[in-house]
């Protein structure tokens, strides 16, 4: 039963040895769950988590990817129920055709249903639409002591569930209300920024009016061209306003992987030059305004999709994503990271910058109203550590958080700031699960 | 659980009043002041010295008592430490006698104390370290060997044979254990500047605890299973390996 191996999340930080157990029925995953040791057990997706989430060491991980059949779709409804194993990319597949849509999706497709709930993922359509878990209706989990429940949104343990990480029992089973759609493509209207203030205006007066609204800064300008950006937004493109050779198959979507990168990157192979040069030409690349461009949904929403095992141009060192949110007013604090970022030569490829709507009920769940900037970080820089340490205290004084989902280095300390509701998502969990069999390596760093 | 920069939460010293432990600890959680630390030590001043001053670097810091030539000693010290809290993310294995070299050749007394202390409980305690860090899942040792073990010399052969097997043992530990996601890391300094060498005539290339330690971290989050220190010291090292044994003999080493 299960092979003992070193797992990672995809920044490759980090790595620890557990018992990987490929997912079987209930009643097998029940009994393994009754059985465990001391090391405890816990659920993991497809590993798009960047730190430590998905990873138990010393423990079982349960991999559920097996799991992941479509098990019913009413398309009148536009509801759909899947094992939590079954990933976005295979939804997508299934259900477009359909002339259905997911109504969440992260920047990747390779997520599994199970991960989009424990991390209450967001999409581009946060500021109207909130995060994956507002539109799960219902969660078969299977809990500490063996018992599978199935839960609805008026109980406490599904909002302990939606965003708790995995550490409340195992996903087995989810209902999603989807999104209509007339085509498997978008209407974007791109924009380039000149600075950060350019940009942040264009989004405070303009994301209303559009369905998705995302952001790319160029880490790397500095001074008066501080967070030149362009900005991409965009609806779901209703079939009349496709070019007609497309209308046919409006709603066909066979996306296609395009490469693997190989898997030998020399750590460094991203510095301050390359990403520079790489930076200069994407801007430039990028029209200075282009409205109503029809784009798939696929290269819309995942273009990173297209290289599989991206991960690895990072090096054998890895990369970490540090994202958080801060409130609206705080405008100081996305400059500030991005000044220190750019003075200390840290090579960010690009930020993402989006702008967050109402929150969700989840205890954990990350989204709070305001603006969530998210980069993507090389290891190896000496001073990389105490760079992010100064950044979190701004990001906490400024009443910010951080996104559990892709943190690899916050101290445990931090938690409780930016998490009001930890006491009670703690205690929801206490009770569903006493002795706490379902743990991670996030949860000992973070002692949740 | 150690993070993705390198930062840890618990470290266990075996030899917890070793400079260059305390340096190294010191320089692992610089920055992080979270971390909680356990010295385990002969009871004393020292430890009470060492303590007190992570203490005041706002560590969390636990005494525990040690007596290497004692085999139910380092056994309780190391089972209690993993018994209760949380992981420990590295255990330092800084315990070593230098003692009289002289002696150390010709008094079968003062050759046994010196094996059982640097080579019999150094493989003694990496026993145990590794079972526990194996169940956990992760974990990192430090091994303080040094250069000594590298290459016997007329000077100091006893010492040098004593960390040439404890040398290999963890050498060969890392391999044993990193299946398991354990990681071992052999430091073999040079000359240090420390109590321990006090009155000795330091040798080229000397320096200071500070500077092994920074060695040790660098090595630490870089992954590297050895490291010398300081780093030059590999390259004299191999190539003193080289000269014929008339030649190295009269090397004032
Ligand atoms: C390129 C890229 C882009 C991304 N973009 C976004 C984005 O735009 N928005 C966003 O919100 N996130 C984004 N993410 C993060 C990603 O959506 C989340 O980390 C998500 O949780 C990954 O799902 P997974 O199936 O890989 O889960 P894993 O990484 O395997 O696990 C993540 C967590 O979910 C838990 N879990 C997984 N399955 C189950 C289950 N069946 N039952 C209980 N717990 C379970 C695990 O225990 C772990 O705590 C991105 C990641 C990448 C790599």
């Amino acid at each position: 039963m299960g092979s003992r191996r070193a797992l990672t999340g995809w920044g490759k930080t980090s790595p620890s040895v557990a018992t990987v157990v490929s997912a079987g029925e209930d009643e097998t995953m029940s009994q393994q769950v009754v059985g465990a040791t001391g090391r405890g057990v816990l659920a993991r997706g497809l590993g798009r988590s960047y730190g430590d989430a998905a990873q138990n060491a010393g423990g079982v991980v349960l991999d559920l990817t097996s799991r992941d059949r479509v098990l019913r779709i009413d398309v009148e409804d536009a509801v759909v129920e899947v094992e939590a194993g079954a990933s976005l990319d295979r939804l997508m597949r299934v259900l477009l055709p359909l002339g259905l849509f997911v109504p969440v999706t992260p920047g990747t497709r390779y997520v599994t249903v199970g991960g989009a709930i424990a991390a209450d993922i967001h999409g581009k359509n946060h500021h109207v639409d909130g995060s994956f878990g507002q539109h799960v209706t219902s969660i078969d989990l299977l809990l500490a002591d063996g018992s599978i429940r199935r839960l609805t949104p008026h109980e406490p343990l599904f909002w302990a569930t939606v965003g708790g990480m995995g550490l409340t029992g195992v996903i087995l089973r989810a209902t999603l209300r989807l999104t209509p759609v007339e085509s498997a493509y978008c209407v974007v209207d791109t924009e380039r920024c000149d600075d950060l203030d350019d940009l942040l205006a264009r989004m405070t007066e303009g994301d209303d009016g559009y369905t998705y609204s995302v952001a790319w800064i160029d880490c790397l300008a500095r001074g008066s061209s501080l967070g030149r950006s362009v900005l991409t937004r965009g609806w779901s493109a209703r079939r009349d306003q496709l070019p007609s050779r497309l209308q046919p198959r409006a709603t066909e979507f066979r996306p296609r992987q395009l490469a693997v990168a190989p898997p030998v990157f020399p750590s460094g192979l991203l510095n301050r030059s390359t990403v520079t040069a790489f930076n200069e030409v994407w801007f430039r690349k990028a029209p200075r305004v282009r409205r109503g461009e029809v784009q798939g949904i696929a290269s819309f929403f995942h273009p990173l999709d297209g290289v599989g095992e991206w991960n690895r141009v990072y090096g054998p060192r890895g990369f970490l994503q540090y994202q958080f949110v801060v409130p609206f007013g705080a405008e100081d604090t996305l400059r500030r990271t991005l000044e220190l970022l750019s003075a200390s030569g840290l090579a960010s490829f690009l930020a993402v910058l989006k702008r967050f709507g109402a929150a969700g009920d989840g205890h954990l769940s990350f989204p709070t109203p305001g603006w969530t900037l998210a980069l993507d970080l090389p290891l190896g820089a000496a001073d990389l550590g105490g760079l992010l340490d100064r950044l979190d205290a701004e990001v906490l004084a400024a009443g910010g958080r951080f996104y559990l989902a892709k943190d690899s280095r916050l101290p445990a300390s931090a938690v409780a700031q930016m998490y009001p509701r930890l006491d009670e998502w703690r205690a929801v969990r206490a009770e569903a699960d006493p002795r706490g069999v379902f743990t991670s390596d996030l949860a000992r760093r973070l002692d949740l | 659980m150690k993070d993705a920069i390198g930062n840890v939460q618990r470290i266990l010293v075996l030899g917890g009043a070793s400079e260059i432990a305390l340096a190294t600890v010191r320089r692992l959680t610089e920055g992080r002041a979270d971390a909680e630390v356990t010295l385990a030590a002969r009871p004393g001043t020292r430890r009470a010295d060492a303590a007190s001053g992570l203490r005041g670097r706002g560590l969390t810091v636990t005494e525990i008592d040690l007596d290497v030539m004692d085999r139910t000693s380092y056994e309780r010290a190391i089972g209690a430490t993993f018994d209760v809290g949380r992981d420990v993310d590295v255990v330092l294995i800084a315990f070593g006698v230098l003692g009289d070299q002289e002696r150390a050749w010709q008094d079968l007394d003062a050759a046994l104390e010196m094996t059982q202390v640097n080579y019999t409980a150094a493989v003694g305690c990496g026993v145990l370290v590794a079972e526990r860090m194996r169940a956990q899942g992760h974990g990192t040792v430090v091994a303080f060997s040094s250069v000594a073990g590298e290459l016997p010399r007329r000077s100091n052969f006893v010492y040098g044979s004593t960390k040439a097997g404890m040398d290999a043992f963890f050498t060969g530990l890392g391999d044993a254990v990193a299946p398991d996601g354990v990681e071992v890391i052999v430091v073999r300094p040079g000359f240090v500047r420390t109590r321990m060498t006090a009155g000795l005539r330091p040798a080229p290339l000397s320096q200071t605890a500070d500077e092994v330690a920074a060695v040790v971290v660098e090595g630490l989050r870089a992954g590297r299973d050895r490291v010398w220190a300081p780093s030059a010291m590999r390259w004299v090292m191999s190539g003193l390996r080289h000269l014929p044994r008339v030649v190295l003999r009269r090397l004032p080493i």
